[in-house]
């Protein structure tokens, strides 16, 4: 079915399952609880985790397939992002002409930096698509302010024309929203102590991302899939068999940012305003990090690697020295102090510092990433891994 | 003219700083073959190692005035640095003036002990990993340290004043016999640019004149053979780190009086010096040289005001779209060697 | 797909069947309530967005200083500060409406998106029912617009745009700090008189929505006096090297500099250009003067001995002799040991005034707060007696001239308060030439 493997589509639908009903999984502790602050059910994370997870599937396709790292997907994120709001601006707040319109254009602009790009490889490659990504970053930043309104983001507003929707009665700039469904449109229940929120924004973006998972599945198993690896293995001697890899690469880098302009479109119509600074180089380190830290070339690792940092700079950089004294309020105050003095460098403001340690953990005992060392807990508890999505994973990583 | 001379010396300065990371980076990476992305940080410490020298110095003891009161009318705490007290107020107050240049002696044997640290307990293991790992890792370990000094020294950035003396600005037009006040330089800026040319001349001499530096320049060349020749290439090597850390290190040192240090400074240098790197060609470290001077000076052209408005934009782009054109036409940059880094 | 009739009500009612059936057994209630995060418990949620990396990082620690001080004088700790002095006396320290105040904190990093991100997850995640902070009228503007659309109030930090109560003025926002519009309204007079008549300004601008409002500002004042512009030159918010954009004007012809940054930005660009000897020039047969229209203590801090003898223009400093500054500098020094900033006195005013407005709606609906707000006169906060208007919700204050202190007394006597500017002198129609455009729309109460 679907054109998978049967545990390919048992590994899909368990992706799927995890994606409805995470507003519930990770809600895992009672709202009256000290553990509280550990909950990531609420909508702008979850919608987060799900766009930071396209993104990352989409760059895995070019990096964990080919080995080309580019340091400038950062830039086709934030062309995603002023499409989507001009659209807003011109057309229409239904997000689906943005939507459209940022993965076009994330397409047209991976095109002509992946034109220029692919004509050099390793670090060269890494430093012309820096170079293109901080050059777009510098001028949305200055002399493209009239589209871009540089540093304060661009966002709609009342005065825009806006010819598809009628004026909307009251003077309030209508939400982004996909045919009157509102995306920041919540429907909270309280449950056994927890408060779980659906948010129509959040499945709006889990959908799109199962989509591009599924997308992103087919292409690892297809014979363009298993091209792109053999340019990874050797390109050399591929192009001696006579074979021109460019235009494989090409493909890729175009599929890759054709990804990342989605993750604008979606970031900018979740929440709509778009600053340049989504475009900055860093911005470009980080979608290079989830991709490590989950694990490069799985199919799985990228995912892990989006939920697991946007929850750290979300969840960890919220702890407090106040909300540390609370869990420790139980030992002496001296023991208590050492504690806090212990944990305070890692949370709240220090949370980097965390991000930091445990990347070069990961970089330096773990080269297979998260994926990797939950293979190996696996293997260590000598139980299988029953359809927890690290078998096909595996296949994924030793070819 | 005038206004050309201005930006030439301006390029001078910024490229004086680009010049020295960029060094660094390629001793690193011509002797160990490794790309690393903490050599910003390093930078980053060797500024703090001047606000580390500053913070010494005004170590102080506190006595209460009862005669002068302070904002909330309490009577006044008055701090009076320990050195004051040692050597006399004047000797005192010099030495802190002088806590910049006096820092280089701190920085140097630092930064060494930083370098060799790195390279031992780190580096040494990534010299078989790919590329790509040692870029990974040292990326990490930047974002380690960068955390580190600012849960030390906070996210603020700290002024860290050049001595009296040297803070003003020369009149160079009035020297070289044009219009008085034309050519208006910082003192401090000039003082940086010749300390560049020092430290670069150094470094050069040593590599050049030294049996130690042909020894390195053998290896650099062809390791396995000067291995097989019974010498201790690694050693060698890990000392280069060393070198090339302390390079960093008093560059940045010297940086402080231009722009107060914070922990984010040595990202700001770090894509820019890679990006000089690979203009100037991976490995060489004359190319390395010469495209931090260029790309300093292109970059303060780009921001005069006839070419801006001519070019909008221009003073914000033109480094990379300098670094384009260059790996365009000349993939392996300017001087550099053939088959590096390419696959 | 054709564009269907379904409505968000329709939707949550299949919603609700799937989400029965989904996994819960037992469902209490689906949470109701008038508005956004309506306060059911024993606490209520502040949130915080301060700048606490970024070239605005400074300004933002004093601001949550600010904060948490605030809180604590309306849970009934400490001396009280600003409420034993505050014209209205509706708070009485047992929290906000008998509820004890908590808050969140979120740093901007000063970046939109990041202050965008931070104040949502208050939002959503903690519960806060009114957004403050903010140390760049980018973010505040991206953070005001964002709690309009979310239906909580915003009390701006500092942000002093013309923008924020302008063109992007929104009805759920106010901002209780001057703008540059009243700046350049005060310091243009003082700055003929000080300088002459006849001088040539060379101005370097932040490139974002304040920099383009001050400079714009600021050229229309000056040049009402006499002056004329040589060029006003954008540099980057991000931007710590101003050499380059520094070289040029001493050979420009200009016998002015203008500085329209802020700080670290500002202490970073005036210490550059004092580098270049600008302070020490003779152009065009008058002294070269450098002016910073906006400064507060902390920039004049990092600058140091730079400061002395430039002009600018501030919001409160702590060195006014009322009963209110006085009060405030007592209970902020006693509890950091450092007199408090112009940010700091914001911030920590915002706070009060939005507990008082609640308490004397006795509604923490939002409406019911702006509509409090709207037009609230009052006094006692320093500065003398200030009016929220209700045209923009901007507040309308005596505005000070200040300039740096030649011979400080001691290290926080950096700035002298040179003149106090009436607020008639600086009040503007709402729909003039800087602020026209906007649209405050109607108060949004979300939920």
């Amino acid at each position: 079915m679907l054109g998978l493997s049967k545990k390919d589509l048992m590994f899909l639908m368990i992706v799927t399952a995890l994606t409805l009903a995470a507003p519930i999984l990770l809600n895992p502790f009672p709202e009256s609880s000290a553990l509280a602050q550990f909950n990531a059910g609420y909508p702008d994370l979850m919608q987060r985790i799900a766009i930071f997870a396209i993104f990352a599937v989409g760059f895995n396709i070019l990096f964990g397939l080919t080995g080309y790292l580019s340091f400038g997907h950062a830039a086709f994120v934030g062309v995603g992002s002023y499409a989507t709001i001009w659209m807003f601006k011109l057309l229409s707040m239904n997000i689906l002409p943005g939507i459209l319109l940022s993965v076009t254009l994330g397409g047209i602009f991976a095109y002509l930096i992946g034109f220029v790009s692919l004509r050099r490889s390793g670090i060269y490659f890494s430093i012309l698509t820096l170079a293109f990504a901080q050059m777009c970053f510098n001028l949305a930043y200055s002399v493209l302010t009239p589209l871009t309104n540089g540093e304060s983001g661009l966002q709609p507003e009342l005065s825009d024309p806006r010819i598809l929707d009628a004026a909307r009665a009251g003077g309030t700039v209508a939400t982004p929203n996909l045919f009157g469904l509102g995306m920041n449109a919540t429907w909270k229940v309280e449950a056994l102590g927890r408060v779980f929120q659906f948010n129509a924004g959040y499945y709006v973006c889990g959908v799109i991302s199962v989509l591009m998972f599924y997308l992103a599945l087919r292409i690892f198993r297809s014979p363009f899939g298993m091209m792109l690896r053999a340019i990874k293995s050797n390109q050399h001697r591929l192009n001696y068999t006579g074979l021109n890899s460019r235009p494989y690469m090409l493909t890729a880098f175009v599929i890759s940012g054709m990804y990342a302009g989605l993750a604008g479109g979606l970031l900018a119509a979740m929440d709509p305003l778009a600053g340049p600074d989504r475009m900055q180089w860093t911005a470009s380190g980080e979608v290079v990090l989830m991709t490590i830290l989950g694990g490069t070339g799985t199919l799985l690792g990228p995912v892990l690697g989006a939920g697991f940092i946007k929850y750290f700079e979300n969840i960890f950089s919220k702890i407090n020295d106040t909300v540390l004294h609370s869990w420790f309020s139980f030992l002496p105050k001296w023991l208590e102090d050492i504690c806090v003095a212990i944990i305070h460098p890692f949370v709240g403001q220090g949370w980097n510092l965390t991000l930091g340690v445990l990347f070069m953990g990961v970089v330096i005992f773990l080269p297979g990433g998260l994926i990797e060392g939950g293979q190996r807990i696996g293997r260590l508890w000598r139980r299988k891994p029953g359809g927890n999505g690290a078998p096909s994973a595996k296949n994924a990583a030793a070819e | 003219m005038d206004a050309i001379l201005l930006q030439t010396l301006n390029g001078l300065d910024k490229g004086s700083a680009y010049a020295l990371i960029a060094l660094g980076l390629t001793l690193i990476f011509g002797t160990l073959g490794v790309v690393n992305f903490a050599h910003g940080a390093v930078f980053m410490i060797g500024a703090f190692c001047a606000v580390s020298m500053n913070r010494l110095l005004h170590l102080s003891y506190m006595t209460v005035d009862p005669t002068k009161k302070d904002f909330l009318g309490n009577p006044m705490k008055i701090q009076t640095p320990y050195i004051e007290a040692w050597f006399g107020h004047d000797t005192g107050a010099a030495l802190l003036n002088w806590s910049v240049p006096l820092a280089l002696l701190l920085a140097l044997p630092v930064m060494i002990v930083v370098g060799v640290v790195m390279e031992r307990g780190l580096i040494k293991h990534f010299y078989k990993r790919p590329h790509a790992d040692q870029i990974l890792v040292t990326f990490g370990l930047a974002i380690v340290l960068q955390e580190i000094v600012k849960q030390i020294f906070g996210a603020n950035p700290i002024p860290t004043p050049a001595p009296h003396a040297l803070a003003g600005a020369l009149d160079l037009g009035a020297m070289i016999g044009l219009k008085a006040g034309a050519v208006v330089y910082p003192t401090w800026r000039m003082i940086y640019f010749l300390f560049s040319l020092i430290v670069i001349g150094g470094v050069f001499s040593f590599l050049q004149f030294t049996t130690f530096g042909m020894v390195v320049r053998a290896g650099m060349a062809d390791r396995e053979t000067v291995g097989l020749l019974g010498i201790n290439i690694d050693k060698r090597f890990s000392i280069m780190f060393g070198l090339a850390a302390a390079v960093a290190g008093l560059a940045g040192v010297m940086y402080t009086p231009i722009n107060a240090p914070n922990y984010h400074m040595g990202m700001d240098f770090l894509v820019l010096s890679f990006v000089v790197v690979v203009v100037g060609g991976m490995g060489s470290l004359p190319g390395a040289v010469a495209a931090g001077f260029l790309l300093g000076i292109l970059e303060s052209y780009g921001s005069m005001n006839a070419v801006k408005s001519l070019l909008p934009g221009i003073d914000q782009i033109i480094i990379y779209v300098i670094a384009i054109v260059v790996l365009l036409t000349r993939p392996r940059g300017l001087m550099g060697r053939k088959g590096v880094m390419e696959d | 797909m054709t564009k269907s009739d379904l409505t968000r009500r329709s939707l949550l009612k299949t919603g609700m069947v799937a989400g029965a059936g989904l996994a819960l057994p037992t469902i209490f209630t689906s949470r109701a309530s008038a508005f956004t995060n309506n306060p059911t418990g024993k606490t209520v949620t502040f949130g915080f967005t301060v700048p606490q990396t970024g070239p605005y990082a400074d300004e933002g620690n004093d601001e949550l200083k600010a904060f948490k001080l605030a809180v604590k004088h309306l849970n009934g700790e400490g001396d009280g500060g600003l409420l034993q002095t505050f014209s209205s006396k509706a708070l009485n320290g047992t929290g906000v409406m008998g509820k004890k105040v908590q808050f969140v904190t979120g740093d901007t990093q000063t970046k939109t998106d990041a202050a965008r991100a931070a104040a949502k997850s208050m939002i959503e995640k903690d519960g806060a029912v009114m957004i403050s902070g903010g140390s760049s009228s980018g973010v505040a503007v991206a953070v005001q617009a964002l709690c309009q659309d979310a239906g909580v109030i915003y009390m701006c930090g500092l942000t002093h745009s013309n923008d924020t109560t302008g063109k992007d003025k929104k009805r759920n926002g106010f901002r209780y700090f001057f703008n540059a519009y009243m700046s350049a309204a005060a310091l243009a007079p003082v700055l003929k008189q000080m300088y002459g008549g006849e001088r040539k300004f060379y101005m370097l601008t932040a490139d974002y929505t304040w920099g383009w409002t001050q400079a714009a500002s600021m050229k229309q004042f000056m040049e009402g006096e006499g002056w004329s512009m040589v060029t006003d030159v954008r540099t980057p918010l991000a931007s710590t090297d101003f050499s380059s954009y520094l070289a040029p004007v001493l050979s420009s012809g200009a016998d002015v500099l203008i500085l329209n940054h802020y700080g670290g930005n500002m202490v970073n660009s005036l210490t550059q250009a004092v580098q270049f000897g600008m302070r020490d020039k003779m152009v065009n047969g008058k002294q070269f003067e450098i002016v910073v229209p906006l400064i507060s203590e902390l920039m004049a801090k990092g600058a140091g001995k730079n400061i002395a003898g430039i002009p600018g223009s501030s919001n409160w400093n702590w060195k006014l002799p009322d009963a209110g500054t006085k009060a405030f500098v007592q209970s902020y020094g006693k509890e950091y040991g450092v007199p408090p900033s112009q940010a700091a006195q914001t911030c920590y005013v915002q706070t009060i005034l939005y507990a008082d407005a609640v308490t004397r709606a006795k509604s923490f609906n939002p409406c019911a707060v702006v509509e409090a707000l709207e037009g609230f006169k009052f006094d006692g906060m320093g500065v003398g007696p200030t009016v929220y208007r209700k045209d923009d919700h901007q507040a309308f204050k005596d505005v000070l001239v200040v300039q740096g202190n030649e011979k400080p007394d001691n290290e926080y006597d950096l700035l002298n308060v040179k003149q106090i500017t009436p607020v008639e002198k600086v009040m503007y129609e709402p729909e003039s030439e800087f602020f026209k455009g906007g649209n405050l729309g109607q108060c949004n109460p979300g939920a």
